[in-house]
């Protein structure tokens, strides 16, 4: 691997693979990371997702070398570097505090990285860096004469320009406006494709997790939820937290009653919900399943039995909120609290009202059984989940409001 | 009443400033005096003794002596303490907050016993006094002042920026050299000046511990018993007049500075 060798002054031709082996981290009196086990395949771009305070900047530093591991071992290219110190690893970081040289010009901030491993045309490299950033203009400049979004690009460039195997992001794009937030999304992504970097992207923001990342880790509590293709973690969750952190879902806990071959039936508060028996994680006792929003049908009258669809009701709809492309109803029912549905406004006529008696009914397909319970946890546990699914809607409602302003 | 209060600020203030002052503007009157022998009744303006310091053999080789003194103990005090002002606040060990404790002491014992004290020890150890036991026993209390001054530096200094010099394959010397030194600078210009100043100045702890050295304070000292020459003036003067010099100078340039900043801006 001497094309990921930092000493030899070169730039690596392509990313690495990262190789997280049973790695822990205890600060004095507090585990940040429990058993974490990771492979990043070399030229991905992983996103690390997860709400505050769960790891993520903990794991970002183990693997920059910042912060060593409690126990477990990092290989970077098939490399241990474990026991190597943070700049001889082939692998630049984006810090969520930018952490740009207060003393020096732009320009040698992003030239830093290139002159310390004494590349002969750092320069001119810099200025393509700040050119790609869109901010050679401001080369001249200290830090502290930039707004908080250039000293985040500055960051980005500054890190980019060595052409790391691996690049660590810590929130990169925290301070941006929405527009400058997608353009750089996109910059990014030309960036890694382009040269073939392997990304490993931490952030809040599930949209941007899941439009920009091949693969997306949901982390909460210092070990890794779930991880998978954007589509796959949200079609299919396997546990309460991720399908409350990345998007909304619709849960429902109950026995299993029915266990046939193709779909197991699970007896909510006398609602029977049939799941299909792959998409549960669990097949007997007390489980719990659910649906996301946009899957559930509203409906003035009981509806037709179906075998193939799942029906709750009647419930009355307590909280309509027009947005435009679609209207979301939360709709409360006896015993099973207020659901979310989200419907697209194709025509004037299927508007529901306040108020509104309504039945609602999902396809079985997308019905999905979790690995754990939602209700019936110890207290201490359902604050944190409040918490993180409170930080999910914060950061979903921020997100509605710059949209709606751009 | 009103007017009353009004003058009396101004003059209030004014009074202050002239007693402030008084000794200073003797000090630089009477290095131009024409003196015989003693320099206490004003003869006549003259600018001979500025023109021929060292004449008064004495008074020039405790400046030199001073001027050694206070840059080896500078230099010293300064690399020590800064070096241990980073230590006291990156590190954690063992005796840590009693380490720093005893730091603060040497500021506040009295300089008589620092001075006999430290006086005590040469003797006992059998080292004979001279410019080096002088210039030991200012490193020794500059310390303080340095490790006090730096350390304040360190500690609003952000580790990230380190770890960022690290991340970005600094090794720790390049580091230390590129991200953490120029922004202790300040600090540590700041420490080094003040050493200076306080070695410079020093005559307590001196006079206990110079043997047969004479420095410029003990100089004017002994000298002032039988009349101090113009030409101490002239070096006391001399020294005022550098100290400000060096401020307007340090003033002017950080204005230039923010011009130019504010221009490329
Ligand atoms: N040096 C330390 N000593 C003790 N605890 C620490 C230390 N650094 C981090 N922690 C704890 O480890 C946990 C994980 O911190 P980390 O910075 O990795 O969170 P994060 O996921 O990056 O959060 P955010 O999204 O807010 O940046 C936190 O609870 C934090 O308090
Ligand atoms: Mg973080």
């Amino acid at each position: 691997m001497t094309n990921n060798d930092v000493s030899q002054g070169g730039f690596a031709e392509a990313g690495a693979d990262l190789e997280l082996v049973g790695i822990s981290k205890r600060f004095p009196g507090f585990t940040a990371i429990e058993e974490l086990d990771l492979t990043i395949p070399a030229g991905s771009f992983f996103a690390l997702l997860g709400p505050s305070g769960c790891g993520k900047t903990t794991t970002l530093r183990l693997i920059a070398g910042l912060e060593e591991p409690t126990t477990g071992r990092i290989l970077i290219g098939g490399r241990d570097v474990t026991a190597t110190k943070a700049y001889q690893r082939p692998v630049n970081t984006v810090f969520q505090s930018y952490a740009l040289f207060p003393n020096m010009t732009i320009m040698e901030n992003v030239a830093f990285g290139l002159k310390r491993r004494g590349i002969k045309n750092a320069d001119s490299l810099a200025h393509e860096a700040l050119q790609l950033v869109e901010l050679d203009h401001l080369a001249g400049r200290k830090p502290k004469q930039l707004s908080g979004g250039q000293q985040q690009r500055v960051a980005l460039a500054r890190a980019v320009v060595n052409r790391p195997a691996l690049l660590l992001l810590d929130e990169p794009l925290g301070a941006l406006d929405l527009k400058l937030r997608r353009q750089m999304q996109v910059e990014l992504k030309d960036i890694q494709s382009e040269v073939g970097l392997t990304f490993l992207h931490v952030t809040h923001d599930q949209e941007e997790a899941m439009t920009m990342a091949d693969t997306v880790a949901v982390m909460n509590k210092g070990r890794i939820e779930q991880m998978g293709a954007p589509q796959d973690l949200y079609e299919l969750p396997q546990t309460a937290f991720v399908a409350k952190f990345l998007g909304q879902s619709n849960l429902f806990t109950g026995d299993v009653v029915t266990t046939a071959k193709s779909s197991i039936v699970v007896d909510a508060h006398g609602t029977r919900i049939e799941v299909p028996t792959d998409r549960a994680q669990r097949h007997n006792g007390r489980i719990t399943v659910g649906v996301r929003p946009e899957k559930v049908t509203l409906h003035d009258s009981a509806p037709k039995a179906d075998s193939s669809r799942n029906v709750i009701g009647p419930g009355r709809i307590t909280d309509v909120s027009f947005s435009g492309v679609s209207t979301q109803y939360e709709v409360t029912v006896p015993h099973h609290g207020a659901i979310s549905v989200f419907a697209q406004n194709t025509s004037i006529s299927s508007l529901h009202h306040d108020g509104d008696q309504v039945w609602l009914s999902w396809s079985v397909g997308h019905t999905f059984g979790l690995a754990d319970e939602a209700e019936g946890e110890p207290v201490s546990r359902f604050h944190a989940d409040l918490d993180t699914s409170m930080i999910a809607v914060q950061s979903r409602k921020d997100l509605e409001a710059e949209l709606e302003e751009a | 009443m009103r007017g009353f209060g009004k003058w009396g600020i101004w003059i209030y203030s004014g009074m202050a400033f002239v007693f402030l002052l008084i000794p200073i503007v003797y000090t630089i009157v009477f290095s131009f005096n024409d003196y015989r022998r003693t320099n206490i009744i004003w003869t006549g303006f003259t600018f001979d003794n500025w023109l021929n310091v060292c004449d008064a053999q004495d008074v020039c080789q405790s400046f030199g002596n001073s001027l050694f003194i206070g840059l080896v103990a500078t230099v010293l005090a300064t690399t020590l303490g800064t070096m241990i002002a980073i230590a006291l606040v990156r590190y954690r060990f063992r005796f840590r907050n009693a380490t720093t404790l005893l730091i603060f002491l040497p500021m506040a014992t009295p300089e008589v016993v620092l001075g006999a004290g430290l006086a005590a020890q040469f003797l006992q150890a059998g080292v004979s006094k001279g410019l080096w036991t002088i210039i030991l026993a200012h490193t020794l209390f500059c310390l303080s002042f340095v490790i006090v001054t730096v350390r304040a530096r360190v500690a609003s200094l952000d580790p990230a920026l380190e770890e960022a010099g690290r991340d970005l394959y600094g090794n720790p010397f390049q580091v230390f050299w590129r991200v953490t030194f120029p922004m202790l600078l300040p600090g540590i210009v700041a420490a080094a000046l003040l050493s200076f100043a306080l070695s410079f100045d020093d005559f307590i702890i001196t006079n206990f511990n110079r043997g047969a050295e004479v420095t410029f304070p003990s100089y004017v000292y002994t000298a002032a018993a039988r009349g101090i020459p113009a030409e101490a003036n002239v070096i006391a003067s001399a020294v005022f007049f550098l100290a400000i010099a060096l401020v307007l100078i340090a003033q002017v340039s950080a204005a230039a500075r923010r011009r130019q900043l504010a221009k490329a801006g």
